[in-house]
């Protein structure tokens, strides 16, 4: 009787260990503290993605595990934690992280470890060109490509005079800066008039708004989001900054940003987002219902990505049939997948996927922000040349 | 600008001061009377604002702020009587701490009780749209706010002046003692006042939600705001609030009106920095009436006996031994220990023996983790070479900040070197060609020999063991001896001739030159550093540990540093609010060790 009882355990365990062996583990680190509103649905999407992948047999074989850890929303701590994923979990891949500061450490982290990091979220154009290593890939369309997306729109309307607004740190920087040389080339001959750069996070809107129509613009270009972005819709719409204004916005089109506005939602700003509720392609369709079964709630725009950086990993390991670093890095260059945007291609000279974004016009519709008018952007269209991409990585 | 602009930008400056007022204000009357400097100001603001917003849908807009003021007021005076009351006789700064973890544990709870989006709330009704004045469009409601801070101000002021009560709460700020030695109820007085601070604080929230969303970062962003303001008007002096809001609300408008929107990084901190030098009390403050009694002369440090220093040579070898256990990831926490450890055990120099406050320490171990990666990164200097030149740039900085600091004392002093801290964040925050900008420097790695792991640690752990003992050795030389005269009792230590301030100037620096150390070795275990290593919330991080450990020990530091990382480190993959969880410990621990953990060791 003991005997077998010994025997079963024995069995267990080993069975146990087996199986432990057989999972292929990826390592999670965001800052879901410091961004929860993005970022509970990136996990929420990162787990259905999980489920699907295990419901269906797994990866070549074996169970796909998440392994998910709070980066407390500073390079510090965030290389810490990823250190333990590496050292202690002993992950096949590092995954996540959301503000440039912390991807960029990770990513050098990863480079110096010689680990594979999926860099889901952070827009930093750095870390796939400056800073951007062998080891380090993105999903999300960067800060530059959402920029350039715009510029086509922007550039029809033949507005002479621009105003800039943009949050103090490298994003609203760079998207400026990009905005800048970019529609300066599609439009020759256009003013930028005013640029103010508050504080992320701080923007004392009613001064803000106030000097953005001293300098009597014809449009406005703004990279503000969340907080942010409410303050200055408000005191914008109060003191009517928008009304004979064009208003292109990075961001605003995604429900993390857009949903809080409710009616006070500005009429006809060009925005990149994600109009969740309209996209009716098979591919989206089937994401979005498998998403509201699971979490009885309708998607993000971090969901998609949370999502599809799951199924990118995934993927790469059946194109390299195993989970060794070097063959994932070889099978990642040029790997082809669908998402819920659509089929992607992650780019053999950066290591830049070529995930879109949906670029339309806000409008209000039952008290509530929507986009119209709006089309799915292909990322692969909106990159500098390849020599100037080669010039910058410096490898 | 046209004039049309000015007079536009002079009115937002005045609508942002009136509910910087209404905010400070509370925090001003609370740290007048009660002495404490509560961190949790801010987030008694957060949550009346998500009360506001909340109770707006069911009741409106104008009913929801009586209503979250009321409440805000009752939960101030719950704070008190559960929290701080246990506490008045704890050393000074435990309060901080507690009102700290409080911090950490309300922000949890807003995010659990109303979700992580932002919440707009309505517009005020009555007040929903623009006048125009000059040619603009100008908000009503800013307007009804321009004309609501002087009548608080006012309100506050009869009360004060006209009541009774009012007359008993300038006794008690003025002179405690001595209030309570005329027969005044200090408990009862002191949770009064904190609840009526409260329910300041929830009145500015309430009224902020026509403008802004209710969010969870705004706690913070809104503490350093409210403490500045308090600060240059002169603590615990009301008019000096409503001065100094207006003062900084008003520059704040014009910098972005005349384009200048980057330097609101950190115009307040300037502002806050001039003022201070040259008025060390504030614009309308007075010197604080030294408080009497026990526990306002701390005994002295008893120096090391042969027993514990046997200890302690025992756990340096003992921690020297752990690679032969463990190469993997205890190593990696261990090394962020030790580099936690040594910048506590400097802030602990300044604080405890130094008797200088500082809420701006990591601006040296910030300022050593750039002067190290600098060194690297834009002269190719060799890491050995850079992890000891790099806290030069922290003497440096400790060396000019302090000179302007050993000049103030008390929550002054401690202001000004967040002031400090603050300038050199922002510096390191927007010279992008030099410093990386927000990204920071990337790119910091140890010399071959010294990047696995192992090796890491080991030098870690030799310059920590350096780098503290150095510290402690310090303070019982004639150097340290009279940097404790001079914190117990200035006056008799200048008599004797003894230079105060300029042995407290030495003592910050050599403080900084540690603090850097402590950075340079942060940097190369990173790889990476970014403005974050000289932020306030770092200099928060390190005040806690010395706190959590015990100010008036010599391994007080180092254990509150090794219990803090070990705590973020272990509680943060277990638990979802994690933030609250690590709150609600060190409220245990403030309520059942005041003395710190080192401190209850050494009394039991």
């Amino acid at each position: 009787m003991r005997f077998a009882r010994v025997f079963a355990a024995l069995v267990l365990g080993l069975g146990c260990a087996v199986a432990q062996a057989q999972t292929i583990t990826i390592g999670e680190l965001n800052s879901y503290k410091v961004f929860p509103a993005f970022l509970e649905p990136y996990k929420k999407g990162m787990e259905l993605a999980v489920e699907e992948i295990n419901a269906s047999g797994g990866v070549l074989g074996r169970k796909l595990e998440l392994v998910t850890r709070d980066d407390g929303g500073t390079p510090g701590d965030a290389v810490r934690v990823a250190e333990e994923l590496i050292s202690r979990e002993r992950v096949n891949v590092l995954m996540g992280t959301f503000a440039s500061n912390v991807g960029l450490a990770v990513a050098n982290l990863a480079n110096q470890r010689k680990v594979l990091f999926l860099a889901s979220e952070p827009l930093t154009d750095k870390i796939v060109w400056e800073n951007g290593n062998r080891y380090t890939f993105r999903l999300r369309p960067s800060t530059y490509m959402q920029t350039a997306m715009l510029i086509p729109e922007a550039a029809k309307l033949k507005k002479k005079r621009w105003a800039i607004v943009y949050p103090n740190y490298e994003y609203g920087q760079s998207a400026t800066a990009s905005f800048k040389k970019l529609l300066s080339q599609a439009q020759p001959g256009v003013e930028f008039v005013a640029e103010q750069a508050p504080a992320l996070g701080k923007i004392d809107a009613g001064a803000v708004v106030q000097a953005l129509a001293d300098a009597k613009p014809d449009a406005i270009f703004s990279s503000l989001f969340a907080a942010d972005l409410q303050k200055f819709v408000r005191e914008g719409n109060t003191r009517g900054l928008f009304r004979n204004t064009a208003v292109f916005n990075l961001l605003a089109g995604e429900p993390e940003y857009l949903d809080p506005l409710k009616d006070e939602t500005p009429e006809g700003w060009w925005v990149t987002g994600y109009p969740w509720s309209e996209i009716n392609t098979p591919e989206h369709k089937r994401f979005r219902d498998a998403y509201q079964k699971r979490w009885k709630d309708y998607p993000r725009q971090g969901s998609v990505v949370g999502y599809s950086a799951v199924h990118a990993v995934a993927n790469a390991i059946r194109k390299a049939k195993s989970a060794d670093t070097e063959k994932l890095i070889e099978a990642l260059k040029g790997l082809e997948m669908q998402t819920p945007f659509g089929p992607i291609v992650w780019r053999r000279i950066d290591h830049q996927s070529t995930m879109g974004a949906y670029v339309g016009q806000l409008t209000k519709r039952e008290g509530k922000g929507v986009m119209s008018n709006w089309r799915y952007v292909d990322g692969a269209k909106f990159q500098p040349s390849d020599e100037e991409i080669r010039k910058l990585r410096k490898d | 600008m046209s004039g049309s602009a000015i007079l536009l930008q002079l009115l937002n400056g005045l609508a942002s001061a009136s509910s910087l007022f209404l905010v400070a204000a509370g925090l001003s009357l609370i740290f007048g009377v009660t002495r404490v400097v509560n961190f949790a100001h801010g987030s008694l603001y957060m949550l009346g604002m998500y009360l506001a917003v909340w109770l707006s849908a069911k009741f409106g807009f104008w009913a929801s702020v009586p209503m979250a003021v009321l409440l805000i007021g009752v939960a101030g005076a719950l704070i008190e009587i559960t929290v701080l009351r246990r506490i008045y006789k704890a050393p000074e700064l435990l309060q901080l701490l507690a009102t700290f973890a409080l911090v950490l544990v309300i922000k949890d709870f807003a995010l659990w009780a109303w979700g992580p989006e932002d919440m707009l709330g309505p517009r005020a009704p009555g007040f929903a749209g623009a006048v125009a004045i000059a040619g603009g469009q100008f908000p009503q409601y800013d307007l009804l706010l321009i004309a609501l801070g002087p009548l608080v101000f006012v309100f506050l002021q009869v009360i004060l002046k006209r009541t009774r009560w009012g007359i008993l709460i300038r006794a008690a700020t003025q002179d405690r003692e001595m209030a309570a030695a005329l027969g005044v109820d200090q408990r009862r007085l002191f949770t009064a006042v904190f609840a009526l601070g409260a329910a300041l604080a929830g009145l500015g929230g309430a009224l902020a939600i026509p403008r802004e969303p209710a969010s969870l970062e705004i706690d913070l962003a809104l503490i350093s705001d409210a403490f500045v303001i308090v600060v240059v008007g002169g603590l615990g002096s009301i008019p000096g609030a409503f001065l100094a809001a207006l003062l900084i609300g008003v520059i704040k408008a014009f910098c972005i009106g005349l384009g200048y929107s980057k330097i609101t990084l950190a115009v307040e901190f300037i502002v806050m920095a001039i003022v201070l030098v040259l008025r060390p009390w504030g614009l309308l403050g007075r010197p604080l009436a030294a408080a009497r009694g026990a526990g306002s002369v701390e005994p002295p440090l008893p120096a090391f006996g042969r027993k514990e220093i046997l200890a302690l040579a025992g756990l340096a070898g003992a921690l020297a031994l752990v690679p032969l256990a463990d190469s993997g990831y205890i190593l990696v926490l261990l090394t962020d220990i030790l580099v936690f450890a040594l910048f506590a055990a400097s802030l602990h120099f300044i604080i405890g023996p130094g008797g200088m406050l500082s809420f701006g320490h990591a601006a040296y171990f910030g300022l050593g983790a750039y002067g190290a990666a600098l060194l690297v990164l834009r002269f190719g200097a060799p890491m050995e070479l850079a992890l000891a030149a790099g806290p030069l740039l922290a003497m440096t900085g400790a060396l000019l900040f302090g000179w302007f600091c050993v000049r103030l004392s008390g929550v002054y002093l401690a202001m000004l070197t967040l002031a400090f801290a603050q300038i050199a964040w922002s510096v390191a925050f927007q010279w992008d060609s030099v410093t990386g900008g927000s990204n920071g420097l990337i790119g910091v790695w140890p010399s071959a020999w010294l990047a696995s792991k192992t090796a890491y640690y080991l030098l870690t752990l030799l310059a920590g063991i350096l780098g503290i003992s150095f510290l402690w050795r310090t303070l019982y030389s004639p150097f340290g001896y009279a940097l404790r005269a001079g914190r117990d009792s200035p006056l008799r230590a200048e008599a004797i001739g003894i230079d105060v301030r300029r042995i407290q100037w030495a003592a910050f620096t050599l403080a900084g030159v540690v603090a850097g150390l402590a950075g340079a070795l942060h940097a190369f275990s990173k790889g990476s550093i970014s403005p974050e290593t000289l932020s306030v919330p770092r200099s928060v991080d390190g005040l806690v540990m010395v706190l959590l450990g015990g100010l008036h020990t010599l391994t007080g530091p180092l254990w509150g540093a090794a219990l803090f990382t070990w705590l973020e480190d272990s509680v943060s993959r277990g638990i979802e609010y994690w933030r609250a969880a690590i709150g609600a410990v060190i409220l245990l621990l403030v309520l059942a060790f005041p003395q710190g953990i080192a401190g209850y060791l050494r009394r039991a």
